[in-house]
């Protein structure tokens, strides 16, 4: 018997249901490190998401020749390799954003997230299937990182993407682009999200007993006609 | 099946334990707290003008605002009238500088409550003195604005607009113990009357809400950690009795290190736990780049308080071997 795959959801479920920062929590260095304003947030998504995408393709592509003993030195070489290309390309075409991000890029390298996909799921899935699931996460792990640098640019510098957004008589709030103001922005976003998941599931569990209820209701109605 | 009861049983009432109950509500010892910090504003009128009553005002309706909010969202009893989050802004409006701006206060106060005390639980659960935490963020915040100080009204030398801890560390100058004592210096808006701050702190330990033991151990300790290098090198360092009256010492160790929830609980634990707040403060304000690190000092300590009360238990009589 052949499995289902549902395609659309491989590629959905990094969005949300399991997010690399809000669900996963992996990849935390670059997550709390580089957030300081949205471009960078942009920048790290991006390439984390140009490295996790062809790592995928390659590691499912030899994921049949590749030896059990040896696979986390091989994925490390793949990942390093296109690691190497986003630092080069970076440094040449983007010198000022390399500066920024600073040795974050080479670190990608480490990055438990991208290492996470490969062994959990590039080394035992097909090539269609990595791709999306990879995707997914990368674009997943770069929207987590624009909302948290969004809003630690808005509050620590009064612009998001370098455009002001707040007037001048804002004072803007230092430790927000303060280490002190990752943790503090990562820790209630992941509070929020984690209320919203409750509130849907107590909602469900109601919407399965009212359900339940109202056949009930309706079955002792019927009896008592 | 009824159980009937003699007439003269009704007259008992009937009641779980404790049986025997030292009168003191939670309610009632936040309020006799609240009433202990009035020589405080009254100082912080007198020595910075009534518009510092704006500061408190604020600091104190955010502290509850915040305070209802959470509880009502997150559906628990609203619970402003027991008077710790009065306390809490209260506490935190004091260690703020004078004019310091109302909207950056409300922030403080808000952040105070709500991820100072709320997010752990509420009253009882916070690892951390709330007021301190709010102040740790503002000074993170704004540490421009919040080291911004205003020259004290009755001030005898218009010359020194820096607190007495920044004028000894930057210019080794010495300030008088009486302006101290007084309070015509700069400094935060509650932590400069020396008198004002042990009138509140001497009742609340002759009452017996505050324990002894944790403000003598930090007094024993700084003269302790600060005396020693007073007596290496009396111009590098300044006196354990300076240590005590500069700064937010004096508040520090009467209203903030003695919160009941951020405090141990046993006898031994208080003397480690005022000791260790000592040396933490000497060491930041000696070698560190802040000129005050009270706040530090405590909120540091604070965090050690768990396995101070797990390591101080004392043991039950009896049981050993």
């Amino acid at each position: 018997m052949k499995k289902e795959v549902n395609y659309s959801n491989e590629f959905l479920k990094g969005l949300w249901d399991i997010n690399p920062v809000f669900k996963q929590v992996l990849g935390m260095c670059p997550v709390l490190a580089v957030t300081v304003s949205a471009i960078n947030g942009l920048a790290m998504g991006l390439a984390t998401t140009f490295v996790l995408v062809f790592s995928s393709l390659i590691v499912s592509l030899i994921r049949k020749i590749v030896p059990n003993q040896v696979r986390i030195a091989t994925f490390i070489v793949i990942i390093s390799t296109f690691v190497t290309i986003v630092d080069l390309v970076m440094k040449a075409k983007f010198p000022e954003l390399s500066k920024a991000l600073g040795p974050f890029i080479p670190l990608i390298v480490v990055n438990c997230l991208i290492l996470g996909r490969m062994e959990a799921f590039a080394s035992k899935n097909s090539v269609i299937r990595s791709l999306l699931d990879s995707t997914g996460n990368g674009i997943g792990f770069m929207l987590a990182l624009i909302v948290l640098g969004s809003i630690r640019e808005l509050l620590g510098n009064r612009t998001i993407f370098g455009f002001q957004v707040l007037p001048e008589l804002y004072t803007p709030m230092l430790v927000m682009i303060l280490p002190a103001g990752a943790f503090l922005t990562l820790g209630l976003l992941m509070g929020l999200s984690n209320w919203y998941v409750k509130k849907k599931e107590q909602e469900e569990i109601e919407l399965i007993f009212s359900g339940y209820r109202s056949a009930t209701t309706l079955n002792t109605q019927t009896e008592l006609n | 099946m009824t159980v009937e009861r003699s007439d003269s049983l009704n007259q008992f009432e009937l009641k779980i334990s404790p049986h025997l109950h030292s009168g003191w509500t939670t309610k009632k010892v936040m309020w006799y707290v609240n009433l202990s910090l009035l020589p405080c504003v009254i100082s912080a009128v007198i020595f910075f003008g009534w518009q510092q009553l704006f500061i408190i005002f604020t600091s104190i309706f955010f502290a509850c605002g915040t305070e209802a909010l959470i509880q009502k969202l997150s559906k628990r009893k609203i619970s402003i009238d027991d008077g710790s989050a009065v306390l809490t802004g209260l506490l935190l409006a004091l260690t703020l500088p004078p004019n310091f701006s109302l909207w950056a206060t409300a922030i403080g106060s808000a952040f105070a409550i709500g991820i100072g005390k709320q997010v752990f639980g509420g009253l009882g659960f916070n690892i951390f003195n709330p007021a301190l935490v709010g102040r740790a963020f503002l000074q993170a915040a704004f540490p421009v604005q919040i080291t911004t100080w205003t020259m004290p009204n009755y001030s005898i030398d218009s010359v020194t607009l820096a607190t007495p801890l920044a004028a000894f560390k930057f210019d080794k100058i010495i300030t008088p113990l009486s302006s101290m004592l007084i309070g015509n210096v700069g400094g935060c808006i509650g932590e400069t009357s020396g008198i004002a701050i042990l009138l509140g702190g001497l009742f609340l330990i002759a009452v017996r809400i505050v324990n002894w033991r944790i403000p003598l151990s930090i007094i024993i300790g700084v003269f302790i950690f600060g005396g020693i290098f007073f007596l290496i090198d009396p111009m590098e360092y300044p006196s354990p009795i300076f240590h005590i009256f500069a700064g937010g010492f004096l508040l520090g160790a009467f209203f903030m290190a003695t919160d009941y929830v951020t405090s141990p609980v046993t006898a031994k634990g208080m003397y480690i736990f005022g000791l260790g707040i000592a040396l933490v403060l000497v060491i930041i304000r000696l070698f560190g780049g802040l000129p005050e690190g009270v706040m530090y000092a405590i909120l540091f300590m604070n965090a050690f308080v768990p396995i101070i009360n797990r390591y101080t238990l004392p043991e039950p009589f009896g049981l050993r071997k």
